[in-house]
């Protein structure tokens, strides 16, 4: 057997090294949690970027450019717009190509954002599949299957 | 502690400008797999020290295979999920290291000091089972691409998982300690319930998602609760009925109370009604309490739960040698080798959390849950950061399962809750729930890469609509 105080100075060492590791492991969570966050608003596009400037209150209306709905006008306030096949969304589609909550707009700073809720075939703004919040300029087409959303001020 | 980690100021859009890559804190992963393995060898080499004087013969291909494993498993992410969490795979290798110290000690103990646990030598066929583990988390991650291709094989890992769930109950010769959770082929015996809980946290991730909506209505509010209508109350029927069954035919309440904890607080997170949670509680506890009148074993579990010394000779005697485990241990304890952790039944499965208590007192023991925290906490942050429903619910549900196993097995060690027969994950002595363990964790890897991917790899260029190809799928 070894000696009392190589016993002991395993006992503590030991202790030490797997709290030294626990500690090793709160500054990765740390960096993770201080160091710049994930989930952030996508890069905006350049062309949205641009009609920003130009655009000059904000949009008022959404309008429904294409597809079976073509012509509806929605007038646009402080609350989200849900766009989907389900019963109690702000624009209901009949659409095969549309998931019942397919897609969102919401209002942030007079700004609005499409955001897709996990919708089966995708949410187009422009040519650009939404993957995170993406902000929507006036004009830009935003596409749900058949159907065809602008803002317009 | 040079682990590189980033500090203040990598904002990861930062790092999207061109001509810099996106940080995907795979060095960080391998640093730290590399102290897990370090602690791992040291406790090794300090139980050989302890306890025979000498380093023992098996140190270095033990040292070699060990280090292996993570190599691989490191390789593997780096190649299939570059952007997984760096701190899942070195928690895990840190639990599972431990674990296999400590079996190695109780073999020592087993076959050495002649004491009253068998004198089969388990850690060899422990590390083996890990290496079964790493291939199931390969499989996975390579299998897998996308987490939610798993939403639509929903309707099947259910079937699956209730066949396995109910597989122990129908066979016979299922029976171990009194638990009836295990099938036999020819040498070796599986538990099937540890794969049946990941199969059903997937189909209760991809319902939920589904159903949350209806599920998420509520009818009048009694006492600040949001009461749901009673013809929504079938689903969290359905589930109580089938951990009741588990209960009375299995004779687990640790299967039991796992199983419908996960439904109930994973149907808490998809509406966000507290309701639920009460809800849930209330129809436990009615069923708890008719399976204490009617059913023996339950009433046996219960009563040495309430005082395990008064059956300390019986029934209580595990608990009752637990107990005195961890006392000895105190807060320090008698140093990797010093104590006398054999001296508890089946301390290499259900009581190895009494065997670190013992061996490295309640600061080694915290250490432990702290891992275990940590583990859980990037499953929940995955959680967060994923940009699906159906990937937030799977890996809420995943890292909820984990936390609330620990919870359960812990406090059936310490005599808070009454002894289950679930085993501490990672930790314990058993192949099922170590393979289990790895596949569930496979899993979190995958989400979390998911999660931490930027989206602007993934749509580098974004597809024309009239050349996208159109997938016609009714939702």
């Amino acid at each position: 057997m070894p000696a009392e105080i190589v016993l002991q100075a395993f006992r503590f060492g030991f202790l030490i090294l797997l709290w030294l590791f626990v500690f090793a492991a709160f500054r990765v969570v740390r960096a993770d949690l201080f160091g710049g966050r994930a989930g952030r608003v996508a890069s905006v596009p350049p062309r949205a970027a641009a009609a920003r400037k130009r655009g000059g209150r904000g949009p008022r209306h959404l309008v429904v450019t294409a597809g079976p709905l073509s012509g509806t006008r929605i007038t646009l306030g402080e609350q989200a717009i849900l766009i989907g096949r389900a019963d109690d969304s702000t624009l209901v589609l009949t659409d095969d190509f549309a998931s019942s909550r397919h897609a969102r707009l919401t209002n942030r700073g007079g700004q609005w954002y499409v955001e897709d809720l996990g919708s089966t075939n995708g949410t187009y703004l422009d040519q650009q599949r939404v993957q995170g919040p993406l902000l929507v300029a006036p004009g830009q087409p935003i596409r749900i299957g058949q159907t065809v959303l602008e803002l317009r001020s | 502690m040079a682990a590189p980690v980033n500090g203040p100021g990598t904002d990861p859009r930062a790092a999207i400008a061109p001509g810099t890559a996106i940080p995907t804190r795979r060095g960080t992963e391998l640093l730290l797999l590399g102290f897990a393995v370090l602690i791992t060898l040291a406790a090794h080499l300090i139980i050989d020290i302890t306890v025979t004087g000498s380093p023992g013969t098996e140190l270095v291909t033990f040292g070699i295979w060990f280090s292996a494993l993570w190599v691989v498993a490191h390789v593997v992410v780096r190649r299939f999920a570059p952007y997984a969490d760096p701190l899942l795979l070195p928690c895990v290798a840190v639990l599972s290291g431990l674990g296999l110290s400590m079996i190695h000690r109780l073999d020592i103990a087993g076959t050495q000091l002649g004491g009253s646990s068998s004198a089969s030598v388990d850690a060899p066929v422990q590390l083996v089972w890990a290496t079964v583990g790493l291939v199931l988390f390969i499989a996975v991650l390579v299998i897998v691409r996308d987490h939610r291709a798993l939403a639509r094989f929903a309707y099947t890992l259910a079937l699956i998982g209730l066949v396995l769930l109910a597989l122990p109950a129908v066979l016979p010769n299922s029976e171990i300690n009194g638990a009836k959770l295990w099938i036999r082929f020819g040498g070796f015996s599986i538990q099937p319930g540890e794969f049946a809980k990941i199969c059903l946290i997937v189909f209760f991730a991809a319902y939920l998602v589904d159903k949350r909506d209806v599920l998420a209505l509520a009818s009048r509010r009694v006492l600040r609760l949001e009461l749901p209508r009673g013809r929504d109350l079938g689903p969290v029927l359905l589930a109580w009925v089938a951990s009741i069954l588990v209960l009375v035919f299995e004779r687990d309440l640790g299967s039991s109370l796992l199983l419908f904890g996960i439904f109930v607080v994973m149907l808490y997170v998809a509406t966000e009604r507290a309701s639920w949670l009460v809800i849930g509680l209330l129809l436990f506890a009615g069923g708890a309490f008719v399976a204490y009148q009617l059913f023996s074993h339950v009433r046996v579990r219960v009563d040495t739960w309430l005082d395990p010394f008064a059956y300390a000779d019986t029934g209580g005697y595990q608990v009752v040698q637990s107990l005195f485990s961890l006392g000895t241990g105190g807060l320090f304890g008698a140093g990797l080798g010093g104590g006398r952790p054999d001296q508890v039944p089946v301390a290499k499965s259900d009581f190895i959390a009494a065997a670190i208590g013992e061996e490295l007192g309640l600061f080694g023991l915290v250490a432990m849950i702290v891992i275990y925290l940590v583990l859980v906490e990037r499953g929940l942050r995955t959680s967060l950061v994923v940009r699906d429903g159906f990937g937030k619910l799977l890996a809420a549900g995943l890292a909820f399962s984990l936390a609330w196993q620990v919870f359960v097995v812990l406090g059936g060690v310490t005599g808070l809750l009454p002894l289950t027969g679930l085993t501490t994950p990672f930790l314990a002595y058993g192949g099922s729930s170590l393979v289990a363990n790895f596949g569930l964790v496979a899993l979190l890897v995958r989400i979390s890469d998911a999660a931490r991917r930027p989206a602007a790899t993934a749509a580098t260029t974004p597809p024309r609509l009239t050349d996208a190809p159109t997938e016609v799928v009714q939702p």
